[in-house]
């Protein structure tokens, strides 16, 4: 029990930035992804082609790739980016691409009438988009776009091969330390990724229950 | 022309991937082509790790993949280096063949794990012999003994010449590395910077996202051949780092017996010879004297 008690503040500052990680990397996922979910919905066509490679490329390269292409493969041609920073650039980047089939598939749930009325009503692309159709989208994929996100709490470990030392970057470190406390170190780095994802999962239920629309 | 998109994206992105691999293996592996002998009629007492290895005809050896000299990973993925060479020396005593050696990649953070649940015979991976480590496991040897050093860029730009000089530098190493251990305890001014494998410590002072890179000299040596003239050594080793072959605990009788097999390799001038092929040939020094091996 010393053992967790000499490397709480460890324990804490690596949780930080597991959970720091998480929002800026969720957040940029979101906004990136919504705006991809548009433009492949969008009625022009390099839009529509520009986010369809977008979401292929992302999608079908591991995450690990996408690292060592922004760590160390953009400084080649003179952009260095920070650890931190690259890690939240990374898998957010990445996790837009799964977010906007997300966002995608609930806009193609909502009735074909609906943007058909909004336009009837006067309203642009972009206005029926924002007032009409995603609201609807938003509401039928809370669910998957939780499970996206969930997974990408998850997917943050891969920064601990980067140089950000994050919750899973303890398991090494610490096991060197004292390599008799595996179970212990296991144990706290396990119920630090529990501490995130349990009450996201529970959010997401709670609003799922409140948003969700009857059809 | 999705799929040609595709193609270059990947073969980009391979590029980086693989950007790490060097001449220095090359070196390597047109050097290390001599086997050292195999042992024909070796016998052993019933019941011994040594009679069940030398029966199953086959060992499974820990090594790392990404330390040109010591333990690197050909294209085909058979690892070369001086540590691969001390394992086929053992091997050779336990009458098994280079080709029958199954290689295992251990890197610094999984060498206790791997030997304590069995998934490896023996660990020879630039092993540094420490207390905390022998709680868990034995070792044998030392059959070297390395420095931890600090690697630079070309003309030492910050001017490194020591530990001292770290201060308020950004350093690399690898986590759960000694180095990386001995920086945070020692030099807590410098700013550690800490991946999994040297290799990208190597990438990143390349790219100037770090100041230097400190581990053992023998791996920063490696790294330095495979900068193709990127980086050098300050050449100050700080540390003792006496290299252990990593066995179950509490297995003496092997222990005494891969001891027996190095003081042996001494003696008759193989454990030279291998250092010759390897991590000589690649730093161009010669053999040095071979450590007093540590009976306790």
């Amino acid at each position: 029990m010393d053992f967790v008690s000499e490397n709480a503040d460890l324990f804490v500052d690596a949780f930080l930035a597991t959970l720091g990680l998480s929002l800026l990397a969720g957040l940029l996922a979101l906004a990136l992804g919504t705006l991809l979910a548009a433009m492949r919905v969008s009625p022009v066509p390099p839009l529509r082609g520009l986010a369809t490679f977008y979401v292929e490329t992302f999608r079908n390269t591991p995450l690990t790739v996408v690292f060592f292409f922004i760590i160390f493969g953009l400084p080649q041609i003179d952009f260095v980016i920070g650890f931190f920073p690259g890690a939240v650039l990374s898998v957010g980047l990445y996790t837009a691409a799964f977010v906007c089939e997300a966002v995608r598939s609930g806009i193609n749930a909502v009735a074909a009438g609906q943007a058909e009325a909004a336009r009837a009503l006067g309203l642009t692309f972009g206005q029926s988009l924002r007032e009409v159709v995603l609201p609807q989208a938003f509401r039928t994929v809370v669910p998957p776009l939780g499970n996206v996100l969930i997974a990408m709490v998850k997917n943050t470990s891969i920064a601990a091969g980067f140089s950000v030392s994050e919750l899973s970057s303890l398991l090494p470190r610490l096991v060197n330390a004292d390599a008799g406390d595996l179970t212990l170190v296991l144990v706290g780095v396990v119920v630090g990724y529990m501490v995130i994802t349990l009450p996201s999962a529970l959010a997401v239920n709670r609003i799922e229950r409140r948003v969700a629309i009857l059809r | 022309m999705r799929i040609t998109r595709y193609a270059a994206t990947l073969g980009a992105a391979g590029l980086v991937l693989t950007g790490c691999a060097s001449e220095a293996g090359q070196q390597a592996e047109q050097a290390a082509s001599a086997a050292p002998e195999v042992a024909q009629d070796a016998e052993f007492p019933a019941g011994t790790t040594m009679a069940e290895l030398a029966e199953a005809g086959s060992i499974t050896v820990g090594t790392k993949f990404d330390q040109p000299g010591f333990g690197l990973a050909n294209p085909q993925g058979v690892p070369e280096g001086f540590d691969v060479e001390v394992a086929k020396i053992i091997a050779g005593e336990l009458g098994i063949a280079p080709e029958e050696i199954e290689w295992t990649e251990t890197v610094s953070a999984n060498r206790e794990s791997f030997i304590q649940n069995g998934d490896v015979d023996i660990v020879v991976a630039t092993y540094t012999i420490n207390d905390a480590r022998k709680q868990l496991i034995d070792f044998a040897g030392p059959y070297y003994e390395a420095g931890q050093d600090i690697m630079v860029a070309t003309g030492n730009p910050l001017a490194i010449e020591g530990p001292d000089d770290l201060a308020g530098k950004r350093v690399c190493s690898v986590e759960g590395s000694t180095p990386a251990q001995n920086i945070r305890d020692n030099y807590p001014e410098a700013q550690l910077t800490l991946f999994d494998v040297y290799s990208k410590c190597a990438d990143a002072l390349r790219n100037g996202q770090v100041d230097a890179v400190t581990t053992d000299n023998v791996i920063l040596t490696g790294l330095v051949q495979g900068g193709q003239g990127a980086f050098e050594l300050v050449g100050n080793p700080f540390t003792e780092e006496p290299y252990g072959i990593g066995l179950t605990k509490g297995d003496d009788e092997f222990r005494a017996f891969i001891n027996d097999t190095l003081e042996q390799a001494y003696e008759d001038g193989t454990w030279a010879e291998a250092w010759d092929r390897t991590a000589g040939a690649i730093t161009g020094t010669e053999a040095p004297e071979p450590p007093m091996v540590d009976r306790y």
